[in-house]
């Protein structure tokens, strides 16, 4: 397992690098001089002098690549123009509140995507698989942030239930936080719950055609010890697999839930850096989100082998 | 020795056969009813007899929907229908040309990559796993935010996103076409790359772009109404349904109806697309043949 760790990480390595050069290239899609963009309304030449000398604008563009992935290497991404905080440290701060964010947002989806799969299997063919799927194939089709809105409405504005903004750290009060984060984790875990459903629904059905399914039930085992230890047992491989590469969905789909709820996290970050023109902050959650998403597709690689017996010895 | 059957003699057979199971499923023929309604309702706004989208009454600010405003009008009194119904050109046109974009770069690219395999596969592959890494809205906010907002950048911020998926099914699809009889036949009498290319494997790899292709329209539609909720796509006052519901979220207690709607115009949309391609899947897979 070492060695196929170890292997999938060197072919990761130019992939990481690409990412690298991509993320160094869109600066290079700004129109006009990027030095007046950062200058603001101060055009004193002396200044966008001292501004091209600090970012070593002059330097030959490769040159300026090999300085900017030296620097990221050593873990400096720049400094945010809005805050003065190295990028890297912001990126750290807001990163816990989007995890917990994803992470209640994964259980819901869990908790609805896969015994909805598993049901729709079981009832194949019936008004059951029907309205399961058409539930999935809605909640893929409907824009997360319209979602959000229209619960902030229904769930805030009417009925009262659930606050539609002021998030609160869980470490400083953890029932509010979750109160506050409930209904930004639905809208967010709606769209993977349906990923989740359809692909639970398919592993399901190749699962329970299979001849030990046959046997067990021949065995004379209720039909529920059948469906849940032999059957949903075996199609959990790829539903792992899939969930691990849910991982830049759920990222993106953060990106306007926060926005809509006003959750202080990584999408939010993002989106203020766009309308600030922290162009750094950009780059920098471009490339952690591009290499975060390397790592998760190495662990759901290392997840399928750990589950599936069969590919442990190739 | 076996005669090699021509792939294109036996298009219009096929054809008719996908279509009979199209029209078969339901499911496939209201998404595509729903898509072509869009598709019309998009043609026809400059006829329909409605208000300009930018025509503003301010003896009308957010007034429910009523005989006068069948949707209401939004907080400088807008006809919310008629900037629905200019919206749905915006939201239309995004899809369709985003994915226009991927469709032409990717394609040639993983055909590039499947059928010269070596160096040009393992650079192609290289990059596309670099671009697949990033999320897909990530990069489009990013290449949107660089390159300024306006919704023609919204749409080529979207089309290069969706790009890597083309890059990767053409390279697939391509390499699986390179190992029939036919190409290998078509080679031996030694027909030049451009007329193989041509004439067996880019016929033989369109079902598969097609159902895709749909099904990306639907994702691009999301991601442009999402660039413009987040301002970076159409910009006022230009009508777009991500941009309605932007407004929208600021008058939710007050005006509901601004965000009911356009939502659920997209949505809609966005499930047609999604019945059509999954309709098109089914039709065209050669395991139910």
């Amino acid at each position: 397992m070492l060695a196929f760790i170890g292997r999938r990480l060197l072919i990761a390595i130019p992939t990481i690098i690409l990412i690298s050069v991509f993320v160094f290239a869109l600066q290079k899609l700004l129109p006009g001089d990027p030095v007046l963009a950062m200058a603001g309304e101060d055009r004193n030449p002396e200044v966008l002098e001292y501004l091209r000398e600090k970012y070593r604008l002059n330097d030959p563009v490769p040159v300026q690549y090999f300085h900017w992935i030296g620097n990221a290497l050593r873990g400096d991404l720049g400094i945010s123009l809005r805050t003065n905080q190295p990028v890297l440290e912001l990126i750290a701060e807001k990163l816990p509140v989007t995890i917990q964010l994803a992470v209640m947002a994964l259980v819901i989806a869990l908790a609805i995507g896969v015994p909805a799969g598993v049901l729709s299997a079981y009832k194949k063919g019936t008004w059951i698989d029907w309205i399961a799927n058409i539930v999935a194939l809605s909640g893929l089709s409907v824009p997360n942030f319209w979602l959000g809105i229209m619960m902030i409405l229904l769930v805030s504005v009417q009925l009262g239930w659930l606050p539609a903004s002021g998030y609160r750290p869980f470490s400083e009060d953890p029932l509010q936080s979750l109160r506050t984060m409930l209904m930004p984790a639905f809208v967010l875990g709606t769209a993977i719950a349906a990923t989740l459903m359809r692909h639970t629904r398919s592993a399901m059905l190749s699962v329970l055609k299979s001849d030990y399914i046959r046997t067990a039930r021949a065995k004379g085992l209720a039909e529920r010890v059948v469906l849940v230890k032999h059957a949903l047992r075996n199609a959990l491989v790829p539903i792992v697999t899939v969930t691990t590469l849910l991982f830049g969905e759920l990222l993106a789909g953060a990106v306007l839930t926060e926005q809509i709820f006003t959750i202080p996290g990584f999408g939010k970050l993002v989106v203020d850096a766009v309308f600030n023109r922290d162009y750094a902050v950009v780059q920098g959650i471009v490339l952690c989100t591009g290499i975060a998403f390397i790592f998760m597709n190495l662990l759901a690689d290392v997840a399928y082998r750990i589950l599936n017996p069969r590919m442990r010895d190739q | 020795m076996t005669a090699i059957t021509d792939p294109a003699a036996t298009l219009p057979k096929k054809q008719s056969r996908i279509w009979r199971k199209l029209r078969a499923n339901p499911a496939a023929l209201i998404g595509g009813a729903v898509v072509i309604f869009f598709v019309a309702v998009a043609l026809l706004a400059p006829v329909l007899p409605i208000p300009a989208p930018t025509a503003t009454d301010w003896a009308a600010v957010r007034q429910a929907p009523s005989a006068a405003h069948m949707f209401g009008t939004d907080e400088i009194g807008r006809d919310v229908l008629s900037r629905m119904v200019w919206g749905a050109q915006a939201s239309l046109l995004a899809g369709v040309v985003s994915v226009a974009i991927a469709v032409c770069l990717g394609v040639p690219l993983g055909v590039a990559a499947g059928y010269l395999g070596g160096w040009t596969d393992a650079a192609i592959s290289r990059m596309t796993e670099a671009l697949l890494a990033a999320p897909f809205l990530i990069l489009a906010i990013a290449l949107a935010a660089f390159l300024g907002p306006s919704l023609t950048n919204a749409m080529i911020a979207i089309g290069l996103s969706a790009m890597p998926i083309f890059i990767r099914l053409a390279r697939a699809q391509t390499m699986s076409v390179m190992t029939e009889d036919y190409v290998e036949s078509a080679r031996a009498v030694g027909l030049k790359t451009g007329a193989l290319v041509g004439r067996y494997i880019l016929p033989n790899i369109f079902p598969p772009i097609l159902v895709q292709a749909t099904l990306t329209i639907a994702t691009a539609i999301i991601a442009e109404a999402s660039l413009s909720f987040l301002g970076l796509g159409q910009q006022p006052p230009a009508p777009s349904w991500g941009s309605m519901l932007n407004i929208a979220k600021n008058f939710l207690e007050q005006a509901p109806w601004m965000a009911l709607y356009p939502g659920a115009a997209i949505f809609l949309v966005v499930l047609g697309f999604n019945l059509l391609g999954d309709g098109l899947r089914d039709a065209l897979d050669p395991r139910d043949h």
